[in-house]
């Protein structure tokens, strides 16, 4: 529903680090600094996400995680102290470039956030809210079933559709915050410790989820939880202290660390 | 091993010292708490027992229904309906002036201002709602009616019109003030959500913020007009002396509380007819601030049971 506009440019020659995958990076942090203040909160950050994965960004709280994640998609624009130096591009096109506008930058890389939030509105309204007011034109029921369908939680809401989605599990709701960033059909789904508040049942669900939509979809998640990042991720990042200390394939960064730091923190000897 | 737990048993009895202490806190609080809900309880009761004495003279039917309020001069009728027709022109023409004006003041202030502007605008907005109202009363003779009489030359000296304008500016700042706060009160996640989504500021406002602290927004209004209806030095000196059945707001005309406030300043003997008749105002003001409070206690219950 929402055409991706900008074209493919100068993508791959624009990233410095070597992305380790064949696929092209979607996403790339060029010696990307965000300041909180004085304070930097991430340091000199070169990263490239590749396209149709999942990344995982790992790394001890405090580390600058959060704060990285929010630059793909300009969600630090609302903290008002927050300062970045660097760039991110998307697809090539320089993410804080002057004209480029941060709603339509938010409308193809969207976000799933650590604690659930959805709107007091009802199911439905949750899922067709955000297409409505970028113009959806289409049929509203066949939108809200095809994103609760793919964020497998339309078995479970099919026949209280026009009820309060507040009245839903954490899980649950989750999930309806992950549908309702499907509907937008985007790009990119950014995903901040989305199964923090979640129990195990329910967290193994929006795993599973993950897995099922990675084909369709880029999704870069943060997370706490080694387990997770090692079973759903393909790539890894490892920030320590604002900086990448590493980034490589899932397995290779779990098994063969090359880094004395990213050895220690996988193996939970610090963090 | 029974020795040993003997030995250190815990002492868990109640000190006598501590529990009379705590005894006559809770005792002092309780007075005072009881003297408050006496003396309100008490004015209430004289007021409708008063209101009782005028009604054996009257019937309720005249007061409520009539359509003449000439209490103190002959022919004597008493129809209360010319009084709150004055009073309800003066809080619609508040109402119209303040509620655009404060919710989009209010809109403003929470999420466009930045911070250093919110810091100005809210004490200035509260050193507003502090000016004695009797103020505003001649600001509304000797500012805002001329200014009518300009536009609409007809305008009288006295006139609802400027009752009402002035009223609405007195309340505005309460209504920006309870906004600013109900959309503050919304979680920020909401907030983060909607505009993670692709939606604009204003979008996220209107289709988002203003819908769920809607109670909260709704309860605001509903204060106001509880203050509108109970207002008295503003409306007793801009609105004019006549009780008059009319909608034009150019008209002078007459408010509960300012006839109430003409007959205690004035030389109604005690004890007449005519006196009686600001008990039986009395109490229907009261009826009406009442109602209008609990109309907005229910709807920010409500509020607090979505979000707290
Ligand atoms: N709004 C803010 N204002 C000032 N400093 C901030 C702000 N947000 C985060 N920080 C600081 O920036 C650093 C990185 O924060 P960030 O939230 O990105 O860490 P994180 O890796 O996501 O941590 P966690 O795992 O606990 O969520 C921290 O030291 C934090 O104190
Ligand atoms: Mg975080």
């Amino acid at each position: 529903m929402v055409t991706v506009k900008v074209t493919e440019t100068t993508s791959a020659a624009a990233v410095t680090q070597p992305s380790p995958s064949a696929s092209p990076p979607i996403l790339a942090a060029q010696d990307l600094t965000i300041r909180y203040g004085e304070k930097p909160a991430v340091v000199s950050v070169n990263v490239a996400i590749p396209e149709n994965r999942i990344t995982a960004i790992i790394g001890p709280s405090g580390c600058g995680k959060s704060t990285l994640l929010r630059a793909f998609n300009r969600m630090n624009d609302y903290i008002p102290e927050a300062r970045i130096d660097g760039g991110v591009t998307y697809r090539g096109r320089d993410l804080y470039a002057e004209n480029v506008d941060p709603v339509e930058v938010r409308r193809r890389i969207g976000m799933v956030f650590q604690k659930p939030n959805p709107f007091p509105k009802s199911i439905a309204k949750n899922i067709s809210w955000g297409p409505a007011i970028n113009g959806f034109r289409g049929d509203e029921r066949l939108l809200v079933e095809e994103a609760l369908k793919k964020a497998v939680l339309w078995d479970e809401v099919k026949d209280r559709l026009n009820e309060s989605a507040n009245a839903l599990s954490g899980g649950q709701q989750q999930r309806l915050c992950i549908a309702r960033a499907l509907a937008m059909e985007p790009d990119v789904i950014l995903m901040d410790e989305p199964c923090s508040a979640l129990d195990p049942v329910s967290t193994a669900r929006i795993e599973d989820l993950m897995y099922e939509l990675k084909h369709l979809y880029t999704i870069v998640i943060v997370t706490h939880n080694m387990q997770q990042a090692a079973r759903v991720s393909d790539f890894t990042a490892f920030l320590d202290a604002g900086r990448l200390v590493e980034f490589g394939e899932t397995e290779q960064v779990f098994t063969t660390p090359k880094d004395k730091r990213t050895e220690d923190y996988v193996a939970g000897r610090f963090g | 091993m029974a020795s040993a737990a003997g030995s250190l048993a815990i002492d868990l009895d109640a000190k006598r010292g501590v529990r009379l202490r705590e005894g006559a806190v809770v005792a002092s609080l309780f007075t005072c708490a009881l003297i408050s809900i006496l003396t309100s309880a008490g004015i209430v009761i004289v007021l409708f027992w008063e209101a009782a004495g005028f009604f054996k003279s009257v019937s309720l039917w005249e007061f409520l229904f009539g359509t003449r309020w000439t209490p103190l001069l002959e022919p004597r009728s008493y129809g209360v309906l010319p009084l709150v027709c004055g009073t309800l022109l003066v809080v619609a023409g508040a109402c119209v002036i303040a509620i655009p004006t404060g919710l989009a003041c209010a809109i403003y202030m929470s999420q466009y201002a930045s911070d250093r502007t919110r810091r100005i605008v809210k004490p200035v907005l509260e050193v507003l709602a502090g000016i004695p109202t009797v103020v505003y009363g001649y600001f509304a003779l000797t500012y805002v009616t001329p200014l009518l009489q300009q536009v609409y030359p007809d305008t009288l000296v006295y006139n609802a019109a400027s009752a009402g304008i002035v009223v609405g500016i007195m309340i505005l700042p309460m209504i920006a003030s309870f906004c600013d706060d109900a959309l503050r009160a919304v979680p920020e996640s909401l907030r983060l959500g909607a505009l993670a989504l692709g939606a604009t500021r204003f979008e996220v406002t209107v289709q988002v913020l203003i819908p769920a602290a809607l109670s909260g927004i709704i309860a605001s209004f509903v204060l106001a007009i509880s203050r509108c209806i109970g207002e008295t030095m503003a409306v007793a000196v801009a609105a004019g002396g006549t009780p008059n059945l009319t909608l034009n707001p150019a008209e002078s005309i007459q408010t509960m509380t300012g006839y109430i406030v003409q007959v205690s300043m004035g030389d109604t003997p005690h004890g007449t007819l005519g006196y009686y008749t600001i008990f039986a105002v009395g109490a229907l003001l009261f009826l009406m601030t009442l109602g209008t409070n609990l109309i907005a206690d229910r709807v920010l219950h409500r509020f607090r049971e979505t979000y707290e």
